[in-house]
């Protein structure tokens, strides 16, 4: 049985003009996955998290962690699960040890109890275990908002954007983390508006208005990217892509940093001048805008 | 109830780390008492009075000149009955009223012995008391004046008569109001910017999503604060009675548990406000105008219920600091048992109860 | 002519060196990307950059004026654009345009004519009325660079300009501002994210107040033997042996 099972989740918001904010959502978690929701700010990311940690109800559907419903079950998930909301920043006039025991005293334990719980991380804040939070760098932040999420040794994970705004360095750690804590069996969500961490998931759910577009693990979806895909560059690019733009033969063409990024029409590659052109293989940032293309076509 | 201990262990980290807003919290009551005790009573001049001269004889008219004569007093209007004097006090122009008998010429002439009525505006208890003085020393000064070519010294018996506030309580009544501010202001603000400022740093979702219940939230959140309520009503006690001489005539224990109630139905207030705003800002503003306002202005701290219009007079009755100051009042001042105040503590616990079954009844469990 | 030239450019905070000669040079409509962990001294210098802060020593001359003498001028002619802030949300796109551009000293005509070129332009005829938090995220961020460029400032200073939006409008942004690169308008853009210095002509990464790298991406790649930038930047960030705070 999956850990998470979200069935044809529907959420609106806004009373006369309802806002469609998920749109049947199906998916499910395995235990001791680590699974990736990954999408741009406002695909909700965040409606979906909240319904899953019993803080909002859905108007369609339903969902349960570890087979109870998270409307029925609330009180039971409450204690099994941990969330790390978007925002979340702990308390900033607490020092990291205050912030734990809180933490653990949220749940009936203590941090001795569950110590060696989370003492890989811990660790490498624990020299700084009487300094406040609010002085704490972000990366140092991000360790301990972690560590007070696995104080009570939740099985279900929830972590809503934990690396926005964190420099790529904390990120990396951070990630590290993520995939360390699959050998204690803790089944993770994680949302994430960057793709290029999609690559640390075991799998991944692109989503994009509500809706889910691909579910696969991430070398999954890039076998699935149904084009030839090459990178050309020209001493301007700006002016290249001008061109392109309004060349018949060119099914899409996208600026990805130094290069442009082009598919033609019936994966027939022409010759374009003053260019140097070469085959790629496509990464999740493709495929997004692939399957972005593909659903405002069929809409 | 472990949770709950652990939970009221972090509210006092974050009130004792911030060191500003702790002061801030003793140290106001303090000097709000100095400021109502001393700064408000400020100098009095051209204080507007009225006659009512029902004598109309060469020595009544000397007497009100001698008034008008005077520096501070400023002749406003003369009266012609007795139900003008009411009306005139109404228009809150006039703050003394001066009456002089049909027969105080005859009388003065005869046996040497007036009498001479000052009424007073005593809504104001502490000007009034000023310029019944002052009118006594005028008077007393016409006595001396008429004396002088005389052997035998007139005199003027002075029937003083304070208005709207008879026993003259309010220099002392600050006290009792600044408790029931004070109290209001640290339970119901602080708690509810508290509360609603977990709402606006992402940790209520947190708090939420773990098991603790919440009513321990709710209750552990209000906790600290009930603590230093009660540091604050002693300190105002303590500096009132040993300091500014103001008696405490009642039982000491009868005015704390008052005290207890109060704070109770304030923070039942503040918890309200918590549960249906979500940043501090807006908790802050209907906290200071929907409870500090009417507080300071209904409640008799600073103006006499008696003498407002009908619907005010209705609307402070929903208000809680006024049951408290007036029972504290009767207590602390007039020396009154329970029996007396059993109706105010009644309203007080109904407030309460009412009040926080509402705020955790609107305590979400989900957003 | 140079949009920035900056030589030896330090700040100390006291005993702490937040900006430790620095020295580099962005040319007219080039876009720069500046890159640091927390605390490497980006936000200072930057706001050295902008004439907010005067520095300890060192010399720079940005849009051509004097980073000492003459930072009103300085200011005057640079744009800001964040991710955080931009634009007054509860005003409309049209308010917040006449606002800005009367804080440049923009003429009501030139206000009103440049507005309407904007508008064509972002195709938004049927969104100019409306309130910005209205709109969405992608348009949002059209508009904020658009008004961060409607003084035709000569540098524009981009704070991680597109972090969260999706894949496409990140595509349609970048593109305007190669536009305005074209038109002679230099990027100056602060980031944390590797995927976003990729689009920057040139990219310096700074560490603990000195910049450590300079150079275009594909030659940093190259110097460094990484397959991208996340990992150039790994390798020298993880020298830092200052706090980020």
């Amino acid at each position: 049985m999956a850990a998470i099972s979200i069935n044809n989740i529907t959420k609106m918001y806004g009373g006369e003009s309802p806002v469609k904010a998920l749109q049947n959502i199906n998916f499910e978690v395995n235990h001791g996955e680590l699974f990736g929701l990954i999408g741009p700010d406002g695909a909700g990311k965040t409606s979906l998290f909240r319904i899953l940690a019993t803080l909002l109800l859905p108007d369609k559907g339903s969902a349960s962690i570890e087979n109870l419903d998270v409307v029925n079950h609330y009180r039971e998930i409450r204690n099994i699960l941990s969330y790390m909301p978007g925002k979340f920043s702990l308390y900033q006039d607490l020092t990291i040890k205050e912030n734990l025991e809180f933490f653990a005293g949220l749940f009936g334990t203590t941090l001795d109890a569950n110590y060696e719980f989370i003492k890989d991380i811990y660790v490498q804040i624990e020299p700084f275990k009487n300094r406040r939070a609010g002085q704490l760098s972000g990366g140092m932040k991000q360790k301990l908002a972690l560590c007070c999420s696995l104080i009570h040794k939740p099985s279900i994970l929830l972590l809503d954007e934990p690396t926005t705004g964190v420099d790529p360095v904390s990120r990396k750690e951070f990630w590290e983390m993520l995939r360390t804590l699959r050998n204690q069996n803790i089944t993770t969500l994680v949302s994430t508006p960057y793709m290029d961490e999609a690559n640390m998931c075991d799998r991944i759910a692109l989503i994009q208005n509500g809706q889910i577009m691909s579910i696969n693990t991430p070398s999954g979806i890039l076998d699935q990217f149904p084009y030839r895909l090459f990178a050309i560059k020209s001493n301007n690019n700006y002016h290249l892509l001008q061109k392109l733009k309004d060349n018949s033969e060119i099914r899409s063409c996208y600026i990805f940093g130094e290069y442009l990024h082009i598919t033609f029409q019936d994966n027939r590659p022409i010759e374009i001048h003053g260019t140097e052109m070469m085959e790629i293989k496509p990464g999740i940032e493709d495929c997004f805008i692939e399957l972005m293309d593909n659903g405002s076509n069929n809409n | 109830m472990r949770q709950f201990f652990n939970f009221v262990k972090k509210e006092v980290y974050h009130i004792t780390r911030d060191k500003r807003t702790l002061f801030i919290l003793l140290a106001m009551p303090i000097i709000q008492l100095l400021l109502f005790g001393y700064a408000i009573t400020s100098d009095i001049k051209d204080v507007r009075f009225s006659v009512l001269d029902e004598s109309g004889s060469t020595a009544s008219r000397q007497l009100v000149e001698k008034f008008a004569g005077n520096k501070y007093f400023i002749h406003y209007s003369d009266l012609h009955s007795y139900d003008d004097i009411e009306r005139e006090f109404h228009k809150g122009k006039t703050k003394l009223v001066i009456v002089i008998p049909s027969d105080f010429a005859n009388e003065l002439q005869h046996t040497g012995t007036a009498r001479v009525q000052l009424l007073a505006d005593a809504s104001d208890a502490s000007e009034a008391s000023i310029v019944a003085g002052y009118g006594q020393l005028i008077i007393s000064d016409f006595q001396q004046d008429l004396s002088k070519n005389e052997t035998i010294p007139y005199r003027i018996h002075i029937e003083q008569k304070m208005l709207y506030n008879p026993q003259l309580i309010s220099s002392y009544n600050f006290v009792p109001g600044i408790i029931g501010l004070v109290l209001m202001l640290i339970c119901a603000i602080m708690t509810s910017i508290s509360i609603v400022r977990e709402k606006e740093e992402g940790t209520m979702e947190v708090l939420l999503v773990s098991p603790i219940k919440p009513v321990y939230i709710v209750l552990a959140k209000a906790v600290p604060y009930l603590a230093i309520a009660f540091v604050n009503i002693l300190s105002i006690l303590f500096i009132s009675h040993f300091l500014m001489d103001v008696p405490i005539v009642g039982n000491i224990f009868l005015i704390l548990f008052l005290g207890i109630l109060f704070i109770i139905s304030a923070l039942s207030l503040g918890l309200l406000i918590s549960s249906i705003v979500d940043t501090q800002r807006v908790a802050m503003i209907i906290s200071a105008v929907g409870l500090l306002v009417p507080t300071l202005l209904l409640s008799g701290l600073i103006y006499p219920i008696e003498n407002m219009p009908w619907l005010l007079r209705a609307i402070s009755n929903i208000i809680p600091a006024k049951w408290f100051i007036s029972a504290v009042k009767d207590v602390m001042l007039k020396g009154m048992g329970f029996e007396a105040i059993a109706f105010e503590c009644g309203i007080l616990i109904l407030m309460a109860v009412v009040l926080l079954t509402i705020s955790i009844k609107q305590f979400k469990n989900r957003l | 002519m140079e949009a920035i030239i900056i030589k030896d450019l330090t700040k100390k905070f006291g005993s702490f060196t937040a900006v430790d000669h620095i020295s580099f040079e962005v040319g007219q409509g080039e876009i720069f990307g500046f890159l640091g962990a927390n605390g490497a001294g980006k936000t200072t210098a930057m706001r050295m950059l902008c004439g907010l802060l005067e520095p300890t020593s060192g010399q720079g001359t940005v849009a051509g004026y004097d980073i000492y003498k003459q930072r009103d001028l300085v200011k005057q002619n640079i744009g800001y654009m964040s991710q955080k802030f931009s634009l007054y949300e509860d005003l409309t796109i049209k308010e917040n345009m006449r606002l800005f551009g009367g804080i440049y000293g923009m003429s009501d005509k030139e206000i009103k004519m440049k507005g309407e070129q904007v508008i064509q332009d972002l195709s938004l005829q049927n969104e100019q009325n409306a309130l910005v938090e209205s709109l969405p995220l992608g348009i949002k961020q059209k508009v904020s660079f658009a008004v961060s460029t409607f003084h035709t400032p000569k540098i524009v200073f981009l704070d991680e300009p597109t972090g969260g939006v999706d894949p496409i409008a990140r595509r349609i942004f970048w593109e305007m501002i190669y536009e305005a690169a074209d038109r002679g308008i230099t990027a100056f853009v602060t980031t944390h994210y590797m995927d976003e210095a990729e689009y920057c002509n040139r990219i310096s990464i700074m560490v603990d107040g000195k910049i450590e790298a300079l150079d275009t991406p594909s030659n940093l790649r190259k110097q460094f033997g990484a397959d991208n930038l996340e990992e150039v930047f790994y390798t020298l960030a993880r020298k830092a042996k200052r706090g980020d705070d």
